[in-house]
């Protein structure tokens, strides 16, 4: 029996789940300990521990400025913490920050995408970046089923499209770690369904999805990261048994 | 398939600077408004100066001046896109070393300023410049490409120092008028007795004063770009 998601503290309720993804490394994907994270003088989130293992799902919930996006900033290492220590893919950050570099795709609500580019220019720049071919990035676009809107800025096009193109270049360089914010929003159905066969499971891939969707992120979650209001950690844990309604109550 | 862990800096530089021109051509704001302002500044200072012609250190400091307007627009725009489109975070997640942004940045700004100065020179000595220009050229092209190599290094720093800054427009002035006055009176020495009737060898000391300050300028650079970018 393996735990994939757990709190790194003993104050967290945590149980076991033997269904899961298999972990595929012995260093987690993602360790923190008592995480201190601030905007300016106002935390964002405080003493945040947790053990996420390689392969796991981790769905992140919380009421609108409970700290989910900067939570995955953090991960992403694209900006510092203020306390505690942070380790992704066995990087401890912030120190070695450029070691995490090209292994974590990002989707969240900027595109991070230039408008004034085609989709094509785009994740040809991204490639170019990350020392990848031209045909990887036909490969990509194929994937994505965006080969009739290649050559269109991306400025030009909707946001469900734009929505796509922006997984596009999170999977370019296929990255073992996933951080998602709300990656089906904005899309219908038959795209939300593409893109969340794109963003799905895989060995060694670790995932952590935000969401405001607690029913839809439980069903697919291995563990729960719950954020409550002023930078508290309401749960952190694995999701086997938890409701939708069990979340919600957690929010206040 | 799984992501490089690196790749070199020569290739990142080459895949920013690509980027932009794509970006430069597709939009054509910045060549355009930096000639218009230079242009502009010189015709002023056409009618200002009240004279038919100048030379000496008149024309040096005619020639220079809009330049300087022009560089600190270009400057203020350095990472105009970037902010726009994220695009310092878009390549933060890729492999590719951090202080590469800033050097593209800055090659990127030297080639807008060539650009500018490939449709400035010329005007300047059809509107301005008593002397004939083509005999001057050679020592002209040499001392302006020394000092947009000057301006475009010093503005990468001040433009990623105030990446992300709410005053960003007055921070860039603040900054980089003050630091390139070395560069200003190194190329406005250089270029003063060349642009005088009769025009006399370029004295190499200015020229030397100018390149030794965009190597300094470069090594600070080079010490401070990754961090401008990261942080």
């Amino acid at each position: 029996m393996r735990r994939l998601v757990s709190s790194t503290t003993k104050t967290t309720s945590t149980t076991t789940k033997t269904d899961a993804i298999p972990a595929t490394d012995a260093t987690p994907a993602i360790l923190a300990k008592g995480l201190l994270a601030a905007h300016g003088r106002t935390p964002v989130l405080r003493d945040l521990s947790l053990r996420v293992e390689s392969g796991a799902t981790v769905a992140l919930l919380g009421a609108n400025g409970s700290g989910k996006t900067t939570l995955l900033a953090l991960l992403a290492g694209l900006r510092s913490h203020h306390g505690g220590e942070l380790s992704v893919l066995g990087h401890a950050l912030p120190a070695e920050r450029w070691a995490l570099r090209g292994k974590v795709g990002v989707v969240s609500h900027q595109p991070l995408l230039y408008r004034d580019l085609t989709i094509r220019e785009n994740l040809d720049y991204h490639a170019r970046l990350h020392g990848l071919s031209a045909d990887r990035t036909e490969a990509v676009i194929q994937e994505a089923e965006l080969q009739d809107r290649a050559d269109q800025p991306v400025g030009a096009l909707s946001r469900g499209l734009t929505a796509r193109a922006s997984v596009a270049r999170a999977l370019l360089a296929d990255p073992p770690l996933l951080l998602l914010d709300e990656p089906l929003a904005n899309l219908d159905p038959v795209a939300a369904e593409l893109v969340g066969a794109l963003i799905a499971p895989r060995p060694g891939r670790t995932r952590v999805i935000a969401s405001h969707d607690p029913a839809q992120a439980l069903q697919e979650s291995d563990g729960v990261i719950v954020l409550g209001p002023s930078a508290t950690t309401r749960y952190v844990g694995p999701s086997d048994g938890m409701t939708a309604a069990d979340v919600e109550a957690l929010y206040r | 398939m799984s992501a490089q862990t690196t790749i070199s800096g020569p290739r990142a530089v080459l895949a920013v600077l690509r980027k932009d021109l794509r970006l430069e051509l597709r939009s054509f704001e910045l060549l355009p408004a930096m000639g218009l302002l230079a242009l502009g500044t010189m015709i002023v200072l056409r009618f200002a100066l009240d004279q038919e012609t100048v030379e000496g250190d008149l024309a040096a400091g005619s020639l220079l001046v809009p330049l300087l307007f022009a560089s600190l627009l270009g400057i203020s725009r350095l990472f105009a896109g970037e902010e726009r489109d994220a695009g310092i975070q878009q390549y933060l997640l890729s492999p590719a070393p951090a202080g590469a942004l800033l050097a593209a940045k800055v090659l990127g700004l030297t080639a807008v300023l060539v650009a500018l100065e490939i449709v400035l020179v010329p005007a300047f000595g059809l509107l301005l410049l008593g002397p004939e220009l083509l005999p001057v050229l050679p020592e002209l092209v040499l001392v302006l490409l020394l000092l947009d190599l000057t301006l475009a290094t010093l503005g990468g720093i001040v433009a990623g120092i105030a990446i992300g800054a709410r005053s960003r427009e007055l921070i860039v002035p603040i900054l980089v008028v003050p630091l390139a006055i070395p560069a200003l009176i190194a190329a406005q020495q250089a270029l003063a007795p060349v642009l005088e009737p009769g025009a006399e060898a370029l004295a190499w000391r200015w020229p030397a004063v100018l390149a030794i300050y965009a190597v300094v300028l470069a090594l600070v650079g080079s010490v401070v770009g990754e961090y401008l970018v990261e942080d």
